[in-house]
């Protein structure tokens, strides 16, 4: 039980509980009168029903059972009436109506004294009870029941505590006060304003020498900065402000439940919008009260599965592509998709024909259709099939999408994104075509500026795919202009963003980096939803609008998704993250396979065949300035096949050797593989370190330095009489 | 009393709107375009801390584009403003009810689909414009 003296010691999350339940009975006292009106309304009923079930829920995990056992039985009339198997009468709405009061009477003694008190509602209970089983209510209310719960202060003594009421209700609400979003809205744009308005002021001040003027200007500057820090942060707060209940939460109902659960909680820091929060606040908490329910198993059947008998609660948020993800995961028994269709079909929410055609995917959004659950029985925790619909809605509601994937026996995970409207977030900006583009910071790892013309390391082509060197792995490239199909860039110079989506990797290029900045995250209209390479759009200091980037979407369109036909990406990507050998696979005219170590890979070049010219004994090629001499790696191999003979231009391997660039020349250039040469043979057949298995095939591997050694031996000299390779230029 | 109309130009044609829907006209204001956006977007422009979305309204009736459109009337929606580019601004009209009649053959083909009725004016014809159907677009893509 609770026991707390007066209102200082009161738990903050009674006080939050109370300020709460006052006006979800507001709404509740005019749903029922309205429902009165239009009984057979659906909506209203569950609009009423939830309204319950949230005071219900919180009153249990709060440790208010009077208050809990009262609502739990109006719940339970309500299912009845929702479920259609009584009618709403004016008899039962006056009952429902007293079970209000007594709520509201239950809740002011717990405002004021901290405890329930010692009034008696047993007989409120039992009129509920008269109703549930089907029997009519006494028409009139019996004199007790309204006196309990009267609450007017009226000439009863037992009424006190309801007369220090309003005293104790400004109590509770007076750390904070409910401002109206949009007003907070207008504010943010008149501080946006604001901004621009001292932007351009301080500029002319500045052009002007005028000490009192700029003295003046710099004092604006300063106010408008901290205000326009002081309106955005009245909007952003951790998400910790909702996850601090949870464990608490937790706590209480794995007691009840006699289960073990531990919750970990990732990224509580992350800060979201103070709407979007107070959105999902009632939808997390159902998640996790679910997942503790049905989610995580006794310790018992856990032990028996071969798991700790603790089980593990993960809460994840942070920042993706624009959007803010949340993921309830746990490790208990799963979900069923078979039981799922089922259940639905069981409960009438689907004919047997529908529920044989959903997908496994679908089946598990059955778990979100109203009335539906798989609680074998209806507890008091949850298993009435309220909880997960008012999930989904509400979180619909602010444009936010529940994701469900499980597997049975290891657990289900639950993933909320919500997007970022109006969050505020750092992003890089950059341009592309004269057009600014804000990217999220988090999405970015680093910033590469590459020169054209200079001698540093330049974008390459593996495959059609143009890739950049970065520390020896090979990132796949992105150009910002291609995918936007804006004009090709001109200019010398070009930047690589190096970013991060979907745990991947790859390089967008554009113009020019501007700079780093904070921003407010803006919709688009609904003109422009279809373009999710769009996360939104933002306001720059200069009032010029940038486009924020969704990166995720930016790489799935340039087709670096692994399935299918643009697998290879993907694996040069993968092959950079592990450890190991990279190696460029080739193959030979004979149909052998030779792996060359990536990081000697300078580039991959096709070269017609009339390029070719001979020095002596030797080929060359033409190439960059410079005389290329190359390597027929079927003669190192000695696979004299038919390479002579196939038409069409020859691949070659540019590779660089004691800094002097050598083309090998292939049949066929395969792969870029990570290989784990652990199957290895020494089987020597010539130029090369013996042979693995790489992929699943034998595979020889190339030792670079006795491949060129045929070649003019003052190329390769020793290191220190290395000659620079401006020496063979043409 | 009558309803008013917002009129403007668009390649010589006199359209109108309901006046409730205008929120304000701006010249000459800085587009932002949004590459891969379908023609009739022209663009976003900033509304004192609000991004607009700008529909090119020669396109979107399928009039011959021209860089004159320079005028925005920025038309109330049940999601926020929409910035409408036309040639040039008209007068604020308020014909009597008895001249509006549906839009005859002679209002061209392209046109209809967002024009329902006309009003017979004195010196021509007024094409009232469907809001709510300009405006979407999205459908259009």
């Amino acid at each position: 039980m609770w026991s707390v003296d007066g209102m200082d010691g009161m738990d903050e999350i009674v006080q939050e509980f109370l300020v709460e339940s006052y006006e979800n009975l507001d709404q509740l006292d005019r749903d029922l009168v309205e429902l009165e009106r239009d009984p057979g309304s659906r909506e209203l009923l569950s609009s009423v029903f939830r309204t319950l079930h949230t005071i219900k829920g919180t009153s249990g995990f709060l440790a208010f059972h009077r208050l809990e056992s009262l609502t739990h039985v109006a719940e339970s009339l309500l299912a009845r009436l929702r479920d259609g198997v009584l009618t709403l009468t004016p008899a039962i709405t006056s009952v429902l109506l007293e079970a209000v009061d007594a709520v509201r009477a239950l809740l002011a003694d717990i405002e004021s004294t901290g405890a329930e008190g010692e009034r008696d509602y047993a007989a409120i209970v039992v009129r509920l009870e008269a109703a549930l089983e089907g029997g009519e209510p006494s028409p009139s209310p019996t004199p007790e029941a309204f006196v309990e719960a009267d609450p007017e202060p009226g000439a009863e003594p037992d009424a006190e505590p309801d007369a220090e009421l309003p005293a104790s209700r400004r109590t509770a609400a007076d750390g904070s006060i409910r401002v109206d979003v949009d007003l907070l809205d207008s504010l943010m744009n008149l501080v946006g304003e604001l901004v621009l308005a001292r932007n351009q002021l301080v500029q002319r001040a500045a052009a002007r020498h005028d000490t009192e003027l700029q003295r003046s200007t710099h004092r604006l500057n300063l106010i408008a900065g901290e205000l326009q820090e002081g309106v955005m942060k009245t909007r952003m707060q951790p998400i910790d402000t909702v996850w601090s209940k949870l464990p608490r939460v937790v706590r209480d109902l794995s007691v009840q439940l006699g289960k073990q659960v531990r919750l970990d909680l990732v990224g509580r820091d992350t800060e979201l919008d103070k709407t979007i929060l107070e959105s999902v606040k009632d939808p997390l908490t159902h998640l996790v009260r679910n997942a503790v329910d049905h989610g995580i198993e006794s310790p018992e059947r856990r032990l028996a599965a071969g798991k700790p008998a603790e089980g593990t609660l993960t809460l994840r948020a942070f920042h993706e592509g624009g959007q803010v993800n949340i993921e309830i995961s746990d490790d208990g028994a799963g979900i069923d998709p078979a039981r799922l269709r089922a259940r639905a079909v069981e409960r009438g929410i689907l004919t047997a024909d529908a529920a044989a055609r959903l997908s496994e995917r679908e089946s598990y959004g059955l778990i979100f259709a109203p009335g539906f659950s798989t609680a074998e029985t209806v507890t008091n925790v949850s298993g009435r099939g309220v909880g997960m619909d008012v999930v989904k809605t509400n979180i619909e509601k602010i444009g936010g999408l529940v994701d469900v994937l499980s597997e049975p026996g290891r657990g289900t995970t639950i993933r909320v994104k919500i997007p970022l409207t109006l969050a505020i977030i750092p992003a890089l900006i950059v341009t592309a075509d004269e057009g600014r583009f804000a990217i999220p910071q988090v999405n970015l790892l680093e910033l590469v500026r590459l020169d054209a013309g200079g001698s540093g390391p330049r974008i390459e082509n593996v495959q059609g795919t143009p890739v950049y060197r970065l520390r020896g792995r090979l990132l796949p490239l992105v150009s910002l202009r291609e995918q936007l199909g804006l004009p090709a860039a001109e200019s010398e110079t070009t930047y690589i963003a190096v970013l991060q989506a979907d745990g991947r990797q790859y390089g967008l290029v554009v113009d020019t980096i501007n700079d780093t900045e904070e921003i407010v995250v803006k919709p688009l209209g609904r003109q422009l939803r279809q373009l999710p390479l769009y996360a939104g759009a933002t306001i720059m200091g200069d009032g010029q609008i940038a486009l924020i980037l969704d990166t995720i979407v930016l790489a799935a369109r340039a087709g670096m998704v692994a399935d299918g036909g643009t697998r290879h990406e993907a694996e040069l990507v993968d092959a950079s993250g592990r450890d190991g050998v990279q190696l460029l696979l080739v193959g030979l005219s004979d149909g052998r396979r030779v792996g060359l170590p990536l990081a000697v890979v300078d580039r991959l070049e096709e070269f017609e065949r009339e390029r070719f010219e001979r020095v002596g004994v030797h080929e060359v090629v033409q190439y960059r300035d410079r005389l290329l001499p190359t390597v027929r790696i079927d003669a190192v191999f000695g696979a004299f096949g038919t390479v002579e003979e196939s038409a069409g231009p020859v691949q070659v391997v540019v590779c660089e050797h004691q800094g002097v660039l050598v083309g090998f020349v292939v049949h066929q250039i395969l792969d870029i593989v990570d290989a784990h040469l652990d199957v290895r043979s020494p089987v020597d057949t010539g130029g090369h370190l013996g042979s693995a298995v790489v992929a699943g095939r034998v595979t020889e591997l190339v030792d670079v330095a006795r491949a060129v050694s045929g070649l003019d031996p003052v190329l390769f000299a020793e290191p220190d009489e290395l000659r620079a390779p401006d020496l063979v230029e043409v | 009393m009558a309803d008013q109309f917002c009129t403007f130009l668009l390649d010589g044609h006199l359209f109108g709107i309901p006046v409730q829907d205008v929120q304000e006209v701006l010249r000459h204001q800085e587009i932002r375009p949004v590459p891969l956006a379908v023609p009739e977007i022209r663009g976003l422009l900033n509304l004192r801390g609000q991004i607009v979305t700008t529909i090119d309204l020669r396109t979107r009736l399928g009039l011959p584009a021209t860089e004159e459109s320079a005028v925005n009337v920025i038309v109330r929606t049940p999601d926020g403003p929409v910035s409408l580019l036309v040639d040039r601004i008209g007068d604020v009209l308020e014909p009597a009810e008895s001249t509006f009649e549906p839009a005859p053959d002679t209002v061209p083909r392209h046109l209809r689909e967002l024009v329902k009725r006309v009003c017979k004016l004195a010196d021509g014809l007024m094409l009232v414009l469907d809001t709510e159907l300009a405006v979407d677009v999205e459908d259009a893509a």
